[in-house]
C-alpha cells in the first residue's frame, strides 16, 4: 500500500518545528511502524536529507524508548501496542498518517521524533526504590507474599517508562507513572518501610518537573501499552494522604 | 603475552571462599578517593556501579540510551536460574555447576563456574529484598519451573518479563545511589574509546549523542558491562543500539578477546517476514516446554498446518532426542531445525519457519492454563504476525541471540589490560560454546553484584595508580583519534546507507558464520568481509554533521567496528577445526549429524590479540582443565 505520512521534523530543541510530508511507496501490511520510517529514511538519506530521528531500540515493546503520536494517539490506533509492535495492516491504502512527538513541557523535544524523558529518571531518584543494600538481604522464602499481592505488584511493575500516559493526558500528568511505581512497591511487604517516604517524595518530584495534575480523565490508561490501570492513582492518592496526614515527615537525609 | 587465569588453589567448592579472603581490602575511608568508570546500564552494569557506590566509591556510570533503564537486558523474557532446591527435585550447587560446564560443551572455565553456581542463591535474596515480583505460588512461596534442556525446576520468573524486573531492580538500585550523588549518570553517551597509561586503564573517550561533544572521563579503574555483538549479524534479536564498539575498541588498545566464534542461536524466534526486517523477536524458549516442534513430512508440502494429518507430521526434536525431545539445548534445537528447512520442510509464506505447536498443549492444560502461562507470548506474537495461535501453530526460526564470546577475563574479571573489567555478556564468560537458557541473567547479576566489587577493591588496594587529568597527552590523544574517525566517516559522502553495509554483512555471516559452518565457506567470508570494509570507507553516505544528535552517524561508527570484528570471528571458526556447542563445523561432525569435539586439541579458550590494522591477530591459548566434571560427549538422546 501507499501512505502519505505527516511528520514533525525539527532540528533541535530551539529551533521552530513543522510537519513535513512524505510519500512511502510500496508499504508491506507485514511491516512495523518503525520499518516504515527505517524505509523513509534510507530514501532520505540517498537524497542528502537528514534523516527523521526517532528512539527506538528493543523494537519488541518492552525497552520504552519508542513513543510517537500517531494520528492524535500515542504509540498509534492499537490497544496495548508499543509504536515498535504496530504492524502496518492496521493501516489502509492511501491514508494519511499525522506522526509527532510526545508533548509535554516536561519532555522537551530534542530532534524531530525524540524527547528528553529523563524527568522520570529523577523521580525514580528521589524515591522508586526499596533501600537494600547489595548482601544484606535476608533468605528470599523467608518472605511470603500473598500470590494475589505479587500478581498485582506485577501488574503494575510491568510499566516500561515510555511516558505514552505523559502525552495523552490533557494536563501532561504523570500521575499513572508515578503510581505504577508506588503501587509495585507498595504492594510488597519488601516496600512497606519506606511506602510513606517513598510516595512523598516522589510525588514532590513529579511536581518539580512540570507535570500536570490528574483530573480522571483516564486517556492515560487508554493510552499504556501495558494497560497499567488507572486505579493505581486511586491507591496513590490514598497512599499519599496517609503519608501526610499521619506520619511524621521524611527525614531531611535518608 | 602469558594468559594468567588467577584461579585461586584448592578445592573448588572453596576457591571463592579462600579467595575473598585472600583479595586485598580498600579501608571505607579510602574508598571515596577512588572513581570507577562502568560503561554500560544493563544487569551486569547497574548491579555493579550501585554496588561499587554503596561500597563507598564514587562511580560515573554511561550508557548510549536515553535512560539506564532501557538496557537490553530488559528484554530477556524466561527467567533466572538458581540452585536452591525450593522444589526438592534433586538440585544443587553441584548440579547446576555441572549442568553449566556440561551444556557449555567443555570450553568454560570450571573455577568461574562453580562460582556462579555459588553466588546464584544469593541474587535471588537480593533481587527479591529489592521487590522483584517474581511469581509466587499460592502459599506465598517461590515458584520455579524448568526451563530449555534442564531436567530440574531451578528456574524463578515474573511473568514473560524477568529481565525487565530484574534490571528495574538494579536500575532502581542505582537510581537510589545517583540520588545520594555518590553515582554519576551519563545517559545519551557513547563510549569510543579506552585510555590506557603506562599499561592501566585509566579512563574512557565518550561522545555526547545529543550534543555530538567528545569528552574525556578519567578513573582510576575502568569497568566494560556492554554487551554481545549479537548485530554483527544485522537480523538478531538484539535491540537495535547493541553494539560491539567498547569492547572492539578496548581490544584494539590491548584487551584480548576471546572465543568471538561462539554466538548463541535461539531455536525460537518469529521468521522474518521480508526484506524490509529490522529486528528479529524472540519468543522464550519456556514455550518449548509445552509447545511440539514439528514440520511437514512431505517436502514441499504447503498445505495449511490444519490439513496435515498426524502421520503427514515430523516431530522430528521427538524423533531424534527420545529423552529430551523438544528440550534440547538451544544450539541443537537450532541446528535441526535450519536442516528441516534447507531440507524444503520449511512452512510459512516464505517456507522459512517450522511449526511450535500448543494443539496437544490446550487439551492438557486448557486454554486457560496456557493463557495463565503464556499469555503474554501469545500476544507478542499475535500483533506481529496477526495469526492467533490458539487457532494454528505458531512458526519459529532460529537467531542470532546472545554471544558467549567476548573479552578475555581472569577470575576476577580483569582483562589482559590492568584495571580493565568486563563483566556481563561482555566477557568471554561461564557459558563456554553454549548457554544455558535462564544463565544470562544469573551471570550479569553475579558479576555486577557480588564478583566485580570484590575483586576491584584488590587492585585498588594494591596498585600505585599516578594522578592524571583529562589535559594528559594520552587522553588528549585519543580524543583528537575518536575526533578524526566521526570526521571521517562524515567525510566520504558516498552513495550507500549504513544500514545497506550493515545488511550485507549480516547476510554473510548468517550463511557462512552462523549455524554451520565450513572451511571454504569461512575463507570466502573473510575475504568479502574485507572488501566490503574497504568499500564501506569508500561509499558510505552519512548525512547531517557531528556536532548534534545524528542517529545515522552513531550508527555508522558501529557498523566499521562490526567490519573489523567480523574478520576476527571468522578467523575464530575458521581456525576451531572441531564442532563444539554453538560452533558447528560441518567437518567435523558424527555420522548422525552429531557435533564432533576434539578436546585433544582444542580444549582451551582462544584469545586473541589485536597486532595492527592489515596484520593477522596472535593467537594465546588458555589450557582448560576438567578436574570436577569429566570431559564426555553430551547426548541428549
Amino acid at each position: 500500500m501507499n501512505l502519505s505520512l505527516h511528520v514533525w521534523r525539527q532540528p533541535g530543541p530551539a529551533a521552530q518545528g513543522r510537519f513535513v510530508r512524505y510519500e512511502v511507496k510500496d508499504v508491506s501490511p507485514d511491516m512495523s511502524f518503525l520499518e516504515v520510517l527505517d524505509v523513509l529514511n534510507e530514501s532520505l538519506i540517498h537524497g542528502g536529507e537528514a534523516p527523521i530521528a526517532f528512539d527506538h531500540d528493543c523494537r519488541e515493546g518492552i525497552c520504552g524508548a519508542c513513543g510517537m503520536v500517531i494520528n492524535g494517539r500515542p504509540h498509534g490506533p492499537q490497544r496495548a501496542t508499543t509504536a515498535c509492535q504496530l504492524h502496518m495492516r492496521h493501516f489502509t491504502d492511501g491514508q494519511e498518517i499525522w506522526v509527532e512527538p510526545w508533548r509535554a513541557r516536561a519532555f522537551p523535544v530534542v530532534k524531530d521524533l525524540v524527547v528528553d524523558r529523563s524527568a522520570f529518571d529523577r523521580i525514580i531518584q528521589a524515591g522508586g526504590f526499596i533501600t537494600v543494600r547489595t548482601g544484606s538481604a535476608p533468605e528470599a522464602n523467608t518472605l511470603l507474599v500473598p500470590k494475589r499481592d505479587a500478581d498485582l505488584a506485577m501488574d503494575a511493575a510491568a510499566c516500561i517508562g515510555c511516558g505514552a500516559c505523559v502525552a495523552a493526558c490533557p494536563n501532561a500528568s504523570a500521575m499513572l507513572f508515578v503510581a505504577a511505581k508506588v503501587s509495585h512497591l507498595g504492594v510488597l511487604p519488601q516496600g512497606q518501610p519506606e511506602r510513606g517516604e517513598r510516595v512523598v517524595r516522589m510525588v514532590e518530584r513529579m511536581d518539580a518537573e512540570g507535570f500536570g495534575a490528574c483530573t480522571n480523565h483516564g486517556e492515560c490508561m487508554a493510552a499504556c501499552p501495558k494497560e497499567i490501570r488507572i486505579d493505581f492513582i486511586a491507591r496513590l492518592n490514598r497512599d499519599f494522604l496517609r503519608a501526610v496526614t499521619t506520619a511524621s515527615p521524611p527525614p531531611s537525609s535518608p | 603475552m602469558e594468559l594468567r587465569a588467577k584461579v585461586p588453589a584448592g578445592p573448588i567448592q572453596e576457591k571463592w571462599d579462600r579467595h575473598r579472603f585472600d583479595l586485598k581490602l580498600v579501608s571505607p575511608a579510602n574508598k571515596r578517593k577512588y572513581h570507577v568508570v562502568v560503561v554500560g546500564s544493563g544487569l551486569a552494569g547497574a548491579s555493579a556501579a550501585a554496588t561499587l557506590a554503596e561500597l563507598g566509591y564514587r562511580v560515573s556510570c554511561f550508557c548510549f540510551q536515553d535512560s539506564p533503564r532501557r538496557a537490553h537486558s530488559i528484554a530477556a523474557q524466561g527467567g533466572i536460574n538458581a540452585a536452591k532446591n525450593y522444589q526438592n527435585d534433586g538440585d544443587s550447587i553441584w548440579r547446576l555447576f555441572y549442568d553449566t560446564v556440561k551444556g557449555g560443551d567443555f570450553r568454560a572455565r570450571e573455577a568461574n563456574v562453580y562460582r556462579l553456581a555459588q553466588i546464584s542463591v544469593d541474587i535471588i535474596d537480593q533481587c527479591t529484598a529489592q521487590g522483584v515480583p517474581f511469581a509466587r505460588e499460592y502459599g506465598g512461596l517461590l515458584a520455579n519451573r524448568s526451563f530449555g534442556g534442564t531436567q530440574v525446576s531451578r528456574t524463578f520468573y515474573a511473568r514473560g518479563q524477568t529481565g525487565q524486573q530484574l534490571l528495574l531492580g538494579a536500575y532502581q538500585a542505582l537510581a537510589r545511589q545517583i540520588g545520594l550523588g555518590q553515582v554519576t549518570m551519563y545517559p545519551r553517551a557513547e563510549m569510543l574509546d579506552v585510555v590506557v597509561i603506562e599499561g592501566k586503564a585509566r579512563g574512557i573517550v565518550v561522545r555526547d549523542l545529543v550534543t555530538g561533544a567528545i569528552s574525556a572521563h578519567v578513573a582510576d579503574a575502568v569497568v566494560l558491562a556492554t554487551g554481545g555483538y549479537s548485530n554483527v549479524f544485522f537480523l538478531s534479536t538484539n535491540a537495535k543500539g547493541c553494539n560491539v564498539t567498547a569492547t572492539w575498541r578496548a581490544h584494539k588498545r590491548g584487551a584480548l578477546f576471546a572465543n568471538p566464534c561462539f554466538t548463541q542461536i535461539h531455536p525460537t524466534c518469529i521468521p522474518p517476514s521480508g526484506h524490509h526486517q529490522s529486528k528479529l523477536t524472540l519468543m522464550s524458549e519456556s514455550l518449548r516446554n509445552d509447545g511440539r516442534i514439528w514440520v511437514p513430512k512431505q517436502a514441499g508440502d504447503q498445505r495449511p498446518p490444519a490439513q496435515i494429518p498426524e502421520d503427514g507430521r515430523d516431530y522430528f526434536l521427538e524423533r531424534l532426542y527420545p529423552s529430551f525431545g523438544n528440550l534440547v539445548p538451544r544450539d541443537v534445537a537450532s541446528r535441526r531445525a535450519k536442516e528441516m528447512v534447507d531440507g524444503r520442510h520449511g512452512v510459512g509464506p516464505l517456507a522459512n519457519g517450522v511449526y511450535l505447536d500448543f494443539r496437544d498443549a490446550v487439551e492438557r492444560l486448557g486454554r486457560a492454563g496456557i493463557i495463565e502461562r503464556y499469555e503474554n507470548l501469545f500476544e507478542m506474537y499475535e500483533r506481529i504476525t496477526g495469526e492467533d495461535a490458539f487457532a494454528t501453530p505458531m512458526r519459529i526460526y532460529p537467531a542470532p541471540h546472545y554471544t558467549m564470546g567476548g573479552l578475555w577475563v581472569d577470575y576476577n574479571l580483569m582483562t589482559t589490560v590492568e584495571g580493565l573489567y568486563a563483566i556481563g555478556e561482555a566477557n568471554f564468560s561461564d557459558h563456554g560454546a553454549n548457554r544455558l537458557g535462564a544463565s544470562a541473567l544469573m551471570q550479569g547479576l553475579a558479576d555486577g553484584y557480588f564478583v566485580l566489587p570484590y575483586t576491584i577493591g584488590d587492585y585498588l588496594a594494591q596498585t600505585k595508580l599516578e594522578p592524571v587529568g583529562v589535559n594528559h597527552m594520552a587522553f588528549r590523544e585519543v580524543e583528537a583519534q575518536v575526533a578524526a574517525r566521526v570526521a571521517k566517516l562524515l567525510a566520504v559522502n558516498g552513495t550507500r546507507t549504513v544500514d545497506e553495509f550493515h545488511r550485507e554483512l549480516g547476510t554473510l555471516l548468517w550463511d557462512r558464520c552462523g549455524m554451520s559452518r565450513t572451511a571454504d565457506g569461512l575463507t570466502d567470508a573473510i575475504a568479502r568481509v574485507r572488501a566490503l570494509r574497504e568499500r564501506f570507507w569508500r561509499e558510505v553516505r552519512v548525512v547531517g554533521s557531528g556536532e548534534d544528535f545524528n542517529q545515522s552517524l552513531e550508527k555508522a561508527g558501529r557498523v566499521a567496528d562490526f567490519l573489523e570484528f567480523a574478520e576476527l570471528m571468522c578467523e575464530d571458526a575458521l581456525h576451531r577445526q572441531e564442532s563444539c556447542g554453538c560452533h558447528f563445523r560441518e567437518e567435523y561432525q558424527t555420522p548422525d549429524g552429531e557435533a564432533r569435539r576434539d578436546d585433544s586439541r582444542f580444549a582451551y579458550v582462544a584469545a586473541w590479540e589485536y597486532t595492527g590494522a592489515g596484520t593477522p591477530p596472535a593467537l594465546h591459548k588458555e589450557r582448560l582443565e576438567f578436574e570436577y566434571v569429566h570431559l564426555a560427549q553430551r547426548s541428549y538422546k
